[in-house]
């Protein structure tokens, strides 16, 4: 079974699913696990494939989703009008946070952006006049039924949404495939595997990590803004430093540096989140030495390790064989060797 | 002039929390280059247990701060051993990732424990000291010569026992040290030990005066590291002085700006600070 297979059974199944259940619970559960999966496509391209490691996610998540809260009710805009700046307005916040941390290293730039995340955190409680501080943003209005050939389609059913979600997820994993396959992606993964061997080799690395940053912001923001439309309701805590550590918990479960990893533990974890939930609010007694044990062991996630045995496996087999089989799967699946070349 | 006075006390008080707290920062990132994100969990964690020690089993607030200390030394020590010395070779997202699998883990299990009320700690000093004029309570006076009391005592420790100087010599090169027949492994969890033993000393001289809950660590750690960035990873000299330039600062910003602004004023501090020297105010001295 190729890739494109592969992907075209998770997308059928994506489509089959709200058929698959007819409890709206569920639905609700999966459209937003499937926002946080958007969002970290995005951190997924800036930690998992350019090695940089942005604790200030979830902020700019919450800046998408407080421009579609602010603009809607505030100022009366349709949801859509401001849903098209949900994804711009974090863009062209983070172009000087970008500029300004992205000069520093490793450890350096996970601290100074968790520091940002705080700032935002706190400009969003404390800004009252603007973001409603504390209380929050309540009345969010559904987003808007949209014309097509087939008659108006509006989004007011939770099956409606999912699909809308759905449509927005697919429409990502495929715009990040096409990202991490050119020669772009190539560049963000060289960078992560050294940067001063990248630089070497002509990359502009203050160039190329800002493009990679202001990307994947631009999924935050979006994914942020599909909440508001989502949740229809918003406060502070969006952009808490706990989000970002949820969405990097999927990444890693899944497989960071990996198109499929992070998906699997944006989806995944909140459904075993599901059947944790007499846990409650103590389900990180259960996921925090999860996620140890999966650092110490499975480094690279799941389906990063699931990789590494079938090109073990396929390395230990006769050179006809391997010769044989066609080499698309290169480009999407060659990124475990690269990491220890 | 009173006021000013009082401000200037009020930054010591600030600051020599964030002092020993930033301390034990430093010490593990100069032995293993791990940002510990979990050490607020540590802060938290004593907090907690000298919390029970006094309100359960009516235990001497001295007795309760030596307790805590040591319990949270042996989880720190368990924690470098069985999370970070694992991950020693492993790239650097890996340890920053399971720091956080840590922190999440304690937080919640306080929260399970001890529910996620606020608490307020008892102190047998309540009373107040008149000092140039002005009144303080007796518990700022604690925390204040405690905290250096306990920084001069680390200070000599690191430059006058043989210990101490295992691990300055593991910070300065690791295999270096190995070579000269240190036990780098026994050191890392020896360091351990010391930040969380000064974790938990600093969360139990200031809990009387603030409040006890389990998230009480975020935002003080997340100062701590504005404070090590500010001051150079891995420099004692440096997190002191950040320590108290942090303290200082939100102290006056609070009086003389706005108390809204506080917690903003050591992130603001750091980006301003990182923005014009991204190596930090101290060049990055080995402890």
């Amino acid at each position: 079974m190729n890739a494109r297979t592969g992907w075209g059974l998770l997308l059928l199944l994506g489509l089959a699913f709200p058929l698959l259940t007819d409890n709206d619970y569920h639905l609700t559960v999966m459209s937003s696990a499937s926002i946080f999966a958007l969002a970290t496509l995005g951190l997924n391209l800036i930690t998992g494939y350019t090695g940089q490691f942005n604790l200030a996610h979830a902020g700019f998540m919450a800046i998408g989703a407080y421009t579609v809260g602010i603009l809607t009710v505030d100022h009366q805009w349709p949801f859509w009008a401001a849903f098209c700046l949900s994804g711009l307005v974090p863009v062209v916040l983070g172009l000087p946070i970008g500029l300004l941390s992205l000069r520093l290293k490793g450890h350096f730039f996970a601290i100074f952006t968790m520091c940002v995340g705080y700032i935002l955190f706190l400009g969003i409680e404390k800004w009252e006049s603007l973001t409603h501080g504390a209380v929050g943003i309540i009345g969010i209005p559904v987003p808007e039924a949209l014309p097509t050939p087939f008659g108006d389609v509006s989004f007011d059913s939770p099956r409606a949404l999912y699909y809308l979600v759905l449509g927005f997820l697919t429409l990502g994993l495929w715009v990040m495939h096409r990202i991490v396959g050119s020669l772009l992606g190539r560049t963000f993964v060289a960078i992560r595997n050294g940067d001063d061997l990248a630089e070497s080799l002509g990359i502009n690395l203050m160039r190329n990590k800002l493009l990679a940053f202001l990307l994947s912001v631009f999924y935050a923001g979006t994914a942020g803004g599909l909440y508001a439309g989502f949740v229809r309701f918003l406060s502070p805590d969006l952009a808490g430093v706990e989000r970002t550590f949820d969405m990097t918990m999927y990444m890693l479960i899944g497989g960071a540096g990996t198109l499929l990893g992070p998906l699997l533990g944006a989806l995944g974890v909140p459904w075993l989140a599901q059947y944790l939930q007499f846990l409650q609010d103590y389900r990180f007694i259960v996921f925090g030495p999860l996620l140890i044990v999966l650092v110490i062991f499975l480094p690279d996630g799941i389906v990063g390790w699931v990789r590494g045995q079938w090109l073990r496996r396929r390395a230990s087999q006769p050179a006809s064989v391997v010769a044989q089989e066609p080499d698309q799967q290169s480009t999407s699946v060659g990124l475990k060797g690269e990491r220890h070349a | 002039m009173d006021m000013f006075l009082q401000q200037i006390l009020n930054g010591l008080t600030l600051g020599s929390v964030y002092c020993l707290v930033a301390l034990g920062l430093t010490l593990v990132y100069g032995i293993l280059q791990v940002p510990n994100f979990a050490h607020g969990a540590f802060y938290m964690a004593g907090a907690f247990v000298a919390f029970q020690l006094m309100s359960a089993l009516g235990w001497n607030y001295w007795l309760a701060m030596l307790a805590a200390a040591a319990s949270v030394a042996a989880l720190a020590a368990l924690a470098g051993r069985w999370v970070f010395h694992p991950l020693r070779k492993s790239s650097g997202l890996h340890p920053m990732i399971a720091a956080i699998g840590l922190l999440l883990f304690l937080e919640a299990s306080a929260q399970a424990i001890w529910g996620a009320d606020f608490r307020r700690m008892p102190t047998p000093y309540t009373g107040m000291v008149e000092v140039a004029g002005i009144g303080i309570g007796q518990q700022r006076v604690l925390l204040v010569a405690g905290a250096f009391v306990l920084m001069a005592a680390l200070q000599l420790f690191l430059k006058r026992t043989v210990v101490g100087a295992t691990i300055v010599a593991l910070a300065q090169d690791r295999e270096g040290a190995a070579l000269m027949g240190i036990d780098t492994h026994r050191v890392a969890m020896l360091t351990f030990a010391i930040s969380g033993a000064l974790a938990a000393a600093a969360a139990v001289l200031y809990a009387p005066i603030n409040l006890v809950y389990p998230a009480m660590g975020s935002l003080v750690i997340t100062k701590a590291f504005a404070i090590i960035v500010i001051g150079g990873m891995g420099s004692v000299p440096g997190a002191i002085a950040g320590g108290l330039i942090i303290g200082f600062a939100e102290s006056f910003g609070a009086f003389y700006v706005s108390s809204d602004a506080k917690d903003l004023i050591a992130f603001v501090l750091l980006v301003v600070i990182l923005s014009v020297r991204p190596q930090g105010l101290f060049t990055r001295g080995v402890l």
